[in-house]
């Protein structure tokens, strides 16, 4: 028994900046994170290896550097991490990117039966929200989205049963096995690497799968597979705000300059 | 030959053998250790042998103090005395015949007198701990009136009394070796008694000399007047850098990471828990534990030692013991979790110990095993390791925003051509909005001052100072690396900073990376400025002003006086102080990397020292560093204070020099 968490590599949002000339993502010099939603999925996958001695797998699909992101998710523990990497998996969308994922998802089910595929709720870059849910059309399995705890996993009888997190109030869902979660932040506190972890990751072996093993036909993935792209991005014009007062040598004028104009604009209920 | 010296020479092998063997397991116990090079600079090390543990530079610190030290150079005489005693039994007499008369009569009058000093200072001692019992001797696991030590005093006092009788029954007898003056006094009391009397009062007190001196003998390395024998040792091997610094680490495969259990410790650790006084001063310093927390580094060397007396019997087989070091739970030889946390490596029970223990870096090991290889850790620190790993600063605000509180400023970024020095901003001077404005303030007396200086911008990285202290040296290493590597590339000679830890890593932990140029903290530099004449400061009168010492500035680092020369030339007037100030400051409670951990036991430590300042009714509270910042103005709003103000020195320099 097995269970998945596909995880993204995605640039370090906070540190990405807008060319105000192009307005377009400057993206040089921009390191890369996991998606931060994507190690809470690894975390719930290590916990469930942990306590129900299932193996944990990652996934990932990008290019030859996204490597770094299965490698932390190697000295976290995973049991196996493959890198899905072709040059014509580039430019995918949210759906051409849920064929790839399910593709290699089914090759794995062929070694052994899947159990749960965990996703992050979103990415940080994209925020479709779509991926996950994607897998599961694909591949047919029950979905769990939003979940922030797992109240029960029966793997005898193969049923799961979750609580998921929404807005305003929880819903409790139970589901037979396989099924595809995506997962919110509160469900768990990722695990820090120890050092000999760490260490031990740098000479693991990360499997590297290209088109030629999972044999998806050329113009169903990729920019070719991609019935949706991005043609501008920028960032919405902000007026420049303005100082008020001194608030260093008059404190109690300024607030009162700060109140009138909250108040003209009816900001504030009086 | 009679039958008693032979029961007496029987006694004796068996007690010099049985003494010998307790050290020698001790020592053994203690060659457990992981190894450490403490055999360098010799005759530096002699030299402060001498003063710590022969001329008890530490121990005389403190009032009672000279009593100890009197003890102490009695103790070393009485030794002589006392081998001269174990030896005549031996050979009745002997001893006299062969030293020089004069030489004998001497030892005789000097051991004597010394004797009766040592009684007195005893009993001071019992009067003290009987009925003046300071606060530090005792604890949780020991009080001042231990039965261990006023066993050992009552001891000692029975020596000397049974010394004294002796000679005393021998003066009434007449048998006159030589002159003892206090025995001889008291010998004159004794004349009204028979020959015989005399006589059995004499083999009394001979035997009892005799039995006590032994029994004394075999307590010593069971107790913690082992420091008797180790203390000596102790200060030869001792630290010989000004800041106690953690020792680097070496990733890789198989090695260990910090200290999981006792042997993984270095001998020097190990000699250090034998050597532990019990005299509470580190107690007594202790911010952690004067707040109500479950740190106290006494506990945690005192608890090494119960660790590896009961782990040694397995551990000398070969096997791992089984006695843990740390828990979630304190108990007799382990070290409870939490404590290990409150640390904030404040140096303050380091720089106080008469035997010259480290006790902070014990704790910082122990940290490390815990981060580096259980990743167990208070979870406040996921955000921060995070952070500092992947945009090396703690906040986590993205690198490219590092310069933007110097846009204002133009662009100043570090060229070895154009600068003759580096401002290493930090990353509380950087993003930090209070700190930010210190590093504006240190800006403009630097421009007046006609320094050339550069910033290292979206380059620089944190210096490690916190994620070292709390124990993750895998994070230290990789951002010490760079910012080496970035210094020396960019051709940097000189640094200063406004942060005292930045200034104190990068001035002596960066030496183990190799890095080995001049940093100054900006109060150092702002003082050298001003003495050569190229900054003139005007005076201006702004209130009274309290300094408070920053621990890494002061106490690591031994800069007292630069702050406090520079807030007088400044104001005209001479800063106010606090009580606890220099080498017994209190701690603010941000080191340590406790600045990113919640305090949740016991009284805030900022609190507690903000009550303190308030004493004085200062308007400003006076800092020299981001940290002590931060702590103090949360503790003014804590103790609902709306009115006094806090500054660094460099704001209070710019200020004077605001036309
Ligand atoms: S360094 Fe300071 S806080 Fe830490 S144990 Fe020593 S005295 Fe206490
Ligand atoms: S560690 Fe040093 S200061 Fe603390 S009790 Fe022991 S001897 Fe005294």
């Amino acid at each position: 028994m097995q269970v998945i968490s596909c995880l993204k590599q995605v640039p370090d949002t906070t540190q990405v900046q807008i060319d105000p000339a192009t307005n377009t993502l400057v993206r040089d010099g921009i390191p890369f994170i996991t998606n931060p939603y994507d190690t809470h999925a690894l975390e719930e996958s290590l916990r469930l290896r942990d306590d129900y001695g299932v193996r944990a797998v990652a996934l990932s699909m990008g290019p030859p550097n996204a490597e770094a992101t299965l490698r932390k998710a190697c000295s976290l523990g995973v049991d196996d991490a493959i890198l899905l990497s072709d040059r014509s998996f580039g430019g995918a969308d949210t759906l051409a990117t849920s064929r790839v994922l399910s593709a290699a998802i089914e090759r794995l089910a062929k070694q052994e039966e899947v159990a749960i595929v965990f996703c992050g709720k979103q990415t940080i870059d994209g925020d479709t929200a779509q991926v996950g849910p994607g897998i599961a059309s694909r591949l047919g399995l029950h979905q769990l989205t939003l979940v922030d705890r797992i109240e029960r996993l029966d793997l005898g009888n193969k049923t799961i049963r979750v609580r998921r997190k929404l807005e305003g109030r929880y819903e409790i869902v139970e589901a037979p096995l396989p099924v595809m979660i995506t997962v919110v932040r509160e469900i768990n506190q990722p695990r820090y690497p120890t050092v000999p972890m760490r260490l031990a990751a740098s000479e693991r072996e990360i499997k590297v799968w290209d088109n030629s093993q999972l044999k998806l036909d050329v113009e169903t993935i990729g920019l070719k597979g991609s019935p949706t792209w991005v043609s501008k991005i920028f960032s919405p014009e902000r007026d420049q705000g303005e100082i008020i007062g001194d608030g260093l040598n008059d404190p109690e004028g300024t607030t009162q300059l700060l109140l009138e104009k909250l108040l003209s604009k009816d900001l504030l209920a009086v | 030959m009679p039958i008693e010296q032979i029961i007496y020479i029987a006694l004796l092998a068996i007690s010099v053998l049985a003494f010998a063997v307790s050290c020698a397991e001790r020592l053994e116990l203690i060659t457990l250790g992981a190894a450490e090079n403490r055999f360098d600079a010799p005759l530096k090390r002699l030299q402060r042998m001498l003063s710590y543990a022969f001329a008890q530079k530490r121990v005389l610190k403190r009032p009672f103090g000279f009593n100890h030290s009197l003890l102490f150079w009695g103790f070393l005489l009485l030794s002589l005395a006392n081998a001269e005693f174990l030896i005549d039994g031996l050979f009745p007499g002997q001893i006299a015949h062969t030293l020089p008369e004069g030489l004998y009569r001497g030892l005789a009058i000097a051991f004597d007198i010394v004797s009766l000093v040592t009684l007195v200072c005893v009993g001071i001692a019992v009067v003290r701990r009987l009925f003046f019992p300071p606060d530090y001797l005792g604890n949780e696991y020991t009080s001042a009136r231990s039965r261990e030590s006023l066993l050992i005093l009552a001891m000692i006092a029975s020596l000397m009394l049974a010394f004294f009788l002796l000679h005393a029954a021998h003066a009434a007898l007449g048998i006159h070796d030589t002159t003892r003056p206090v025995s001889a006094l008291l010998g004159s009391g004794l004349t009204g008694l028979s020959v015989q009397s005399l006589e059995t009062v004499a083999l009394y007190a001979w035997w009892g000399h005799a039995a006590i001196l032994l029994i004394f003998l075999n307590l010593l390395p069971r107790s913690k007047h082992m420091h008797i024998l180790t203390a000596i040792p102790n200060t030869f091997f001792a630290n010989l850098e000004k800041t106690t610094l953690p020792s680097p680490e070496v990733f890789e495969k198989g090695a260990r990471f910090g200290v999981g259990s006792v042997e993984q410790f270095s001998w020097k650790d190990l000699l250090d828990s034998f050597t532990c006084t019990e005299c509470g001063r580190c107690q007594d310093l202790c911010p952690a534990y004067n707040t109500g927390k479950g740190l106290n580094p006494r506990r945690i060397v005192h608890d090494i030692k119960v660790n590896l007396l009961k782990n040694g019997p397995t551990l000398k087989e070969g096997q791992s013991g089984s006695h843990p070091l740390t828990d979630t739970v304190q108990g007799e030889g382990t070290s409870c979790v939490d404590a290990l946390w409150d640390c904030t490596t404040c140096g303050a029970c380091i720089n106080v110990c008469p035997v010259l223990i480290e006790q902070m870096p014990k704790i910082i090991k122990m940290r490390r095993h815990l981060v580096q290889e259980k990743a167990e850790f208070p979870s406040e620190l996921l955000t921060l390791f995070e952070n500092m790993e992947q945009r090396s600063n703690p906040w986590g605000i993205a690198p490219s925003e590092r310069s933007k509180w110097s846009n204002q400023l133009g662009d100043r970024l570090f060229d070895a051509e154009q600068c003759d020095i580096l401002f290493f901003v930090g990353c509380a001077g950087s993003f930090d909005t209070r700190a930010k404005q210190v590093s504006v303030a240190l800006t403009t007396i630097l421009d007046q001052a006609d320094v050339r200086w550069g910033i290292l911008g979206k380059d620089e990285l944190c210096c490690g100072d916190s994620v070292r202290r709390l124990g993750n040296e895998y994070v230290f290493d990789q951002l010490a690396r760079q910012n080496v590597e970035l210094f020396k590339s960019r051709g940097v000679t000189k640094i200063v900073t406004a942060c005292p830890h930045c200034f104190s890593t990068l001035k002596n932990d960066y030496r183990q990376y190799g890095l080995e140029i001049e940093v100054l903290h900006h109060s150092e530099l702002i003082a050298h400025l001003v003495s050569e004449g190229r900054l003139k400061l005007p005076q201006k009168d702004q209130g009274a002003l309290l300094f408070h010492d920053s621990c890494y500035l002061g106490r690591h680092n031994d800069t007292y006086e630069a702050p406090r020369q520079i807030l007088q030339q400044a104001t005209g007037k001479t800063p106010q102080e606090f009580e606890r100030r220099g080498e017994n400051a209190f701690c603010c409670g941000a080191g340590g990397g406790r600045m990113w951990l919640e305090e949740v036991s016991g009284e805030r430590i900022n609190r507690n020292r903000v009550k303190e300042a308030l004493h004085q009714s200062p308007d400003t509270i006076c800092v020299s560093c981001p940290y002590c910042m931060t702590m103090m103005e949360d503790g003014l709003k804590d103790e609902g204070d709306e009115k006094v103000r806090v500054k660094d020195v460099a704001e209070v320099v710019a200020e004077a020099l605001r036309p």
